[in-house]
């Protein structure tokens, strides 16, 4: 299933706000076809290397390439799915609208949306199963429903590689079972995912690969190699712990346990 | 004066109909646009804008001689437009934040504004009389050279504005996600931010510095009460703006000595009480009738409940 060519690439990745670094130095290399996790603490920099790479804040070093080409000019290939919280949703739009944005690059310049655009929006929905929401305003809808919607936006795109950042936040058991079947989806359809997660115990299950973030990469690859619980201390700085460490299957059974677990 | 005589006035009295022409145009264009600042949470940098927009009107006077409406406008926008770049420097280069960096810039243009209008009254030229009618805007003052000069400005800006309208609502719900759809939303942001100022310039001389956000913001917020659809929220606007902005400046320019921007700003007010209380769905009147409705039916299937219960 992976190919040689890399969907993501970055090197050297250095961002800063003012003189604060909150990404230091980060490599990453993730081939095409495979679902990856995001995982580590609040402030780790997740979204921010996502912006990064969509070229949404200023870069201080490294370069961040998709298909081997500046992301400038694979714009087309790449979907994004923001944090639920980054938009007002009391903006007087309906949940339609909202997901025929996704076709907006596409149309270019001044082109209004037309009938092409209502359907594939139309079918996005369906698969998110979202249709019978179409014309609601988007004010009245819960979280799991607006996550769903913005999920929509970015497959209407039919991109290659997409961002998503935490789609799985408040959303629950049922919504994210439909959410995790999409992007397995979108895996055997040979699409590249990057999801930024936070439920350290589903990540063996959902995902192929996980890259583990704290200001510095600590660790990118296969989870069943580089999710251990050596790695994981390091991201979260020896608070989080794995009971039943080093196999992912047991990871999957055993819960885990934070923070007081490891003390002494 | 009743409404018929009024309508009459409007009708057959040509000083009259330029006045309502003039109130028309800006409470459309102001009342569209303004949904843009509205939606954007920009509220407080209109006002900053119309204020930063009195300093501009009195140097181009004072450099030009001339009372010409566009080059009025021009020093106008040009003054609005320093405003935004000094914020802009502020906010990037310094910890204030964007609200006191308004406050801040507001003040600032608006009191240089004062110190320069009492220079130009103390000229001797007769021209400069007419300047302070840009405090508190004076309908009544409208000739057909302002009219046609507003009508050119505000057609030009609701133009625009159509034709970029997928673009600029992208702008305004999603700017991070506008980006990645490869639309430069920085140069859509500053060309947005451009048709504000003209909306706000095309109103100044009718309505004032000092009161013309609130033809930005109010109709805005009124129309909001009783649509969930952008383009109903922009056309409904635009209709409030023009109904204030014509009754204001009609009651006036019938009424002596009386500026135009208070009488408008009490039309509009108006407008925005009523649609706060009596708009379907987000009206207040509206929400208390439907949970005292939704209470009893709750209430009546307690009760039921209660009922078959065995005790
Ligand atoms: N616009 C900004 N200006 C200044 N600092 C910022 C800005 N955005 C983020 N930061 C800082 O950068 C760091 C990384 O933030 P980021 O949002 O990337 O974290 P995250 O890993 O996504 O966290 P979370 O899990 O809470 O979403 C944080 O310390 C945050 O305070
Ligand atoms: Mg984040």
């Amino acid at each position: 299933m992976h190919t040689n060519t890399l969907a993501i690439e970055v090197t050297d990745l250095t961002v800063a706000y003012r003189d604060n670094p909150v990404l230091w130095d980060v490599d990453l290399a993730v081939p095409a076809g495979i679902l990856m996790a995001i995982v580590g603490p609040n402030g780790a920099g997740k979204t921010t290397l996502i912006k990064a790479i969509l070229g949404l804040v200023p870069i201080a070093a490294g370069q961040t390439l998709i298909y081997g080409k500046p992301y400038a000019v694979q714009r087309r290939l790449v979907g994004y799915v923001p944090q639920r919280g980054s938009v007002d949703w009391d903006f007087p739009t309906s949940v339609l609208d909202v997901v025929m944005m996704g076709r907006y690059g596409a149309l270019g310049w001044i082109r209004r949306p037309g009938r092409r655009e209502r359907d594939l929006a139309y079918e996005a929905l369906e698969k998110v199963k979202m249709h019978n929401f179409a014309d609601r305003q988007i004010s009245q809808l819960s979280g799991g429903q607006q996550q769903r919607v913005f999920l929509a936006r970015a497959l209407v795109q039919d991109a290659q590689v997409y961002f998503m950042d935490e789609p799985f936040q408040g959303v629950d058991a049922t919504t994210e079972r439909t959410i995790v079947t999409l992007l397995q989806e979108l895996r055997s359809a040979g699409k590249t995912v990057v999801v930024v997660h936070h439920d350290l115990q589903t990540v063996p299950q959902y995902f192929d690969w996980v890259t583990l973030l704290n200001v510095r990469r600590i660790a990118s690859g296969m989870v069943s190699e580089v999710f251990t619980e050596e790695n994981l201390r390091l991201t979260y700085g020896g608070r989080v712990t794995l009971i039943g460490h080093n196999s992912a299957s047991s990871m999957l059974s055993e819960p885990l346990s934070a923070a007081d677990h490891n003390k002494g | 004066m009743d409404l018929m005589s009024m309508l009459q006035a409007v009708l057959f009295n040509y000083t009259l109909r330029t006045v309502a022409l003039g109130a028309a145009t800006l409470g459309i264009v102001s009342g569209a646009l303004g949904c843009y600042a509205v939606l954007r949470r920009q509220a407080l940098l209109g006002d900053a804008m119309s204020h930063a927009a009195l300093p501009g009107i009195v140097l181009a006077f004072l450099l030009t001689g001339t009372r010409q409406p566009l080059v009025l406008m021009l020093g106008a926008m040009v003054a609005g437009w320093l405003a935004t770049l000094a914020l802009i420097g502020i906010v990037r280069t310094t910890r204030i934040k964007e609200d006191s960096a308004l406050g801040i810039l507001l003040s600032v243009f608006f009191g240089f504004g004062m110190v320069l209008l009492a220079l130009a009254q103390k000229q001797p030229n007769a021209a400069q009389a007419g300047l302070s009618k840009f405090l508190f805007g004076q309908a009544a003052s409208l000739v057909v050279r302002d009219v046609v000069t507003m009508v050119g400005l505000g057609t030009v800006a609701l133009l625009l504005m159509l034709l970029f309208w997928k673009e600029f609502k992208l702008l305004s719900f999603d700017p991070d996600f506008g980006t990645t759809q490869g639309f430069p939303i920085r140069l859509l942001d500053i060309g947005l931010t451009a048709l504000i100022v003209v909306a706000i310039v095309v109103g100044l001389q009718t309505v004032g510095v000092v009161l013309m956000s609130a033809m930005l913001v109010a109709p805005a917020a009124a129309a909001r009460q009783w649509t969930d659809r952008l383009g109903v929220m922009v056309a409904l606007a635009a209709f409030f703006g023009a109904l204030a902005g014509v009754v204001g400046a009609m009651i006036s320019a019938t009424a002596r000595g009386m500026s135009t921007g208070p009488t408008v700003v009490l039309c509009i007010s108006a407008i925005v009480v009523f649609s706060i209380f009596f708009a379907p769905n987000r009206g207040l009147v509206w929400n208390m009738v439907r949970q005292q409705r939704n209470r009893q039916h709750l209430l009546r299937r307690v009760d039921r409940e209660l009922v078959l219960e065995p005790e």
